[in-house]
């Protein structure tokens, strides 16, 4: 058992410094392709388009290792922020506003918690419901309507620097955040028995471990820093519409996992998912400085989510001695074959019409 | 009606059988309930022509809903369904548009095998690289969707006056009395329905889904089944992306985005368990009707269109709590762990 965690641990710590590596590629071949790329004003300024991933990574970090997920936590941001846009509108404070946002976030992530915990069902099912019902929410609330006027004191959360430097305000409340959940995770029980959780749970219930509770919290914890991304959100846009956010759980799973969370539960570290963070930002900041569309980036960061399962484990496949026998290399020739057909395909036709 | 849901079932199994019963009897009571409060309300409801209309809305649903379920069945997930309809539904239209003396019906086969090599790549990833079906399409669907906006370029849409008049009539037209589009869904529905209940492929994706390690003891082959689910709901997403664009004689690079929520919202209000293993096309198709029917009944009833996604959100729910407190009273009754 302790060798197996140590040998566990130096998997993760080459996972580490595998995204470090890829880090420093990615700023090295990003400098290169342009010149506004190493520029501190801009790398300090494109930061606060992420801060809202990364302050629901966090929580996100904690779900995924104990096995479980959360697909509600962008539909949670588009509640709260909706709900508070919709409160400002109607003539409340907004301060007010946000801090009744704010529990009603708590409440989703309670209801989320009560359902997983208690009654057992599936995490990915039921985050899937509240995904439809709180987005839906958040429509019934503002419908086609968007809100905005956010008076400067709230918009300061998304768009406002640090006094006199260049520091986002958003990226000093993620620095916090990211801290004590680092910490919370790595330094404390309750961080101990996420990874218990997710590595055997019913070892846990055995052992006095509070399942229940640990894992209401977590979801509560999901829906209160989905509410604070929202609101950051709002605040960088000036305005809310009920869609705000939509999709972005996907982006922030793919970056837990990225950052060598493992989606089966039980190992991941708060640094590797930062670091992946920092990976997706510097790609998407580098690829949109050379004109690449959003969703063609969409397509790098798909396949990195994809190769950063598939190569290691095909490593370890091929370093196990799995020979390339007649099988596999048939099998490999028809894919590859598929592939190409598909590929010509895909730009004969596309030149069919594109270029009359 | 109910008795045909036991054919899914082998003999043995008659408590499990019993379950799925009162499963697909619970949809049908709800169902039922809603349509008698709803046509009070409306009598609009109760009409032939709104029952026209919700089978027509719910057709491409049910299709690939139906292929989801093969998936979930074998406790995986496809979250790429979306994006696959989309690009199918881009190219085929694409194609159509530049080869308008095509016979239309040339772009079914089209858009399957187009399908079927998007399927055929998660297959791959999933059962050749073992990664998590979760994680292998959470890409794909990023990956498929970012093609869409590479293949169409500068040209975002592509219109229906861009595409020959007989292409709609895919779905559109009445041959046999009923919109095609709604016979593609029976067909698909037949299909499967055979294919679980008697080819030895159909019943290898229960045996995997309900325990791999029996599956491996009896000689299945676990990589090879589990391959085929991704390839089948591929294929089938590609006849989906065919007739979307057909119906909506469209085709944009953001067709049938988020649809995926949808196809797995269905199999599981119908009684499909998402930990796999069991599930049933009759509750499938039940699940996606009672779908079709609260967005049909929220717009006869007046209630703001504003409604239909959370009503769908509490409609999941339910479901599943209902589900799981029925089958916790099955465990209670065996002494035997019910999955």
């Amino acid at each position: 058992m302790t060798q197996n965690t140590s040998s566990l641990r130096r998997v993760f710590l080459r996972w580490e410094w595998l995204l470090v590596a890829l880090i420093v590629v990615v700023t090295i071949v990003n400098a290169r392709l342009s010149p506004f790329f190493l520029n501190g004003t801009n790398l300090l300024r494109t930061t606060s388009d992420f801060m809202e991933l990364g302050i629901m990574m966090l929580p996100m970090v904690f779900i995924i290792i104990t096995g479980n997920i959360d697909l509600s936590i962008a539909s949670t941001l588009g509640l709260s922020a909706s709900l508070m846009g919709w409160l400002f509108m109607g003539g409340w404070n907004i301060w007010l506003a946000a801090a009744i946002a704010l529990l009603v976030s708590v409440l989703a992530g309670l209801l989320n918690g009560v359902l997983i915990a208690r009654l057992k069902l599936p995490s990915l099912v039921v985050t899937i419901g509240t995904l439809s019902f709180y987005r839906g929410l958040a429509y019934v609330l503002l419908g086609d309507q968007a809100a905005r006027g956010y008076p400067p004191s709230f918009t300061y959360l998304g768009q406002g620097t640090l006094g006199g430097t260049r520091i986002p305000f958003a990226l000093l409340v993620f620095a916090v955040l990211a801290l004590i959940f680092g910490l919370v995770l790595h330094k404390t029980t309750f961080g101990r028995y996420l990874y218990a959780i997710g590595s055997n749970e019913p070892a846990c219930r055995y052992s006095g471990v509070p399942v229940e509770r640990i894992k209401i919290i977590i979801f509560v914890l999901s829906g209160v820093m989905a509410a604070l991304a929202g609101f950051i959100l709002a605040a960088r846009f000036g305005s809310t519409r009920p869609d705000i956010g939509t999709g972005l759980e996907l982006t922030v799973i793919t970056i837990t996992v990225l950052g060598g969370v493992s989606i089966y539960g039980g190992s991941g570290t708060m640094v590797g998912a930062i670091l992946a963070l920092v990976l997706v930002g510097l790609l998407r900041f580098g690829m949109g400085l050379v004109n690449v569309q959003g969703q063609v980036q969409a397509i790098v960061i798909g396949l990195l989510l994809i190769l950063s399962i598939l190569l290691p484990r095909l490593g370890r496949q091929l370093s196990a001695g799995l020979a390339w026998d007649r099988n596999t290399i048939r099998k490999t020739a028809m894919a590859v074959t598929v592939a190409v057909l598909f590929g010509l395909f895909f730009f004969w036709s596309r030149a069919l019409i594109l270029t009359q | 009606m109910i008795a045909d849901s036991e054919a899914y079932r082998r003999p043995q199994r008659s408590l499990v059988q019993a379950f799925v019963k009162f499963r697909e009897l619970g949809i049908v009571l709800i169902i039922v309930v809603l349509a008698v409060l709803v046509s009070l309300r409306n009598p609009a409801f109760l009409t032939a022509d709104n029952f026209r209309d919700i089978v027509l809305n719910i057709s491409i649903l049910v299709i690939v809903a139906l292929a989801q379920t093969l998936v979930i069945i074998t406790r995986g997930i496809d979250l790429s369904v979306g994006s696959m309809i989309g690009l199918t539904a881009m190219m085929v239209a694409f194609t159509i548009a530049a080869f308008p003396a095509m016979p239309p019906l040339f772009a079914i086969p089209l858009g399957m095998a187009l399908g079927a090599a998007l399927g055929s790549l998660n297959g791959l990833i999933i059962a050749g690289g073992g990664v998590p079906p979760i994680i292998a399409t959470l890409g794909t669907l990023s990956i498929y969707r970012g093609l869409i906006f590479i293949y169409s370029g500068s040209k975002s849409t592509i219109n229906a006056y861009e595409m020959p008049p007989g292409f709609r009539e895919l779905a559109k037209g009445t041959p046999l009395g009923v919109p095609n589009l709604i016979l593609f869904a029976i067909v698909v529905a037949g299909a499967v329905y055979y294919f679980l209940r008697y080819a030895r492929a159909g019943r290898d994706i229960y045996t995997v889904g309900s325990n791999p390690d029996a599956a491996r003891f009896a000689g299945i082959p676990i990589q090879r089944t589990i391959f085929l689910v991704y390839v089948i709901s591929g294929l089938l997403c590609g006849l989906a992306g065919v007739l979307w664009a057909a119906r909506f004689e469209s085709a944009q690079t953001n067709t049938a985005l988020g649809f995926e929520l949808q196809t797995v919202a269905a199999p599981v209000v119908g009684g499909v368990n998402i930990f796999g293993g069991s599930g049933s096309v009759l509750g499938v198709i039940f699940g996606a009707f009672l779908l079709g029917i609260i967005n049909n009944a929220l717009t006869l009833v007046q209630i703001s269109p504003f409604w239909q996604l959370a009503a769908q959100g509490l409609l999941i729910l339910l479901a599943v709590i209902a589900d799981a407190s029925i089958s916790r009273r099955l465990q209670r009754m065996t002494s035997r762990p019910n999955r």
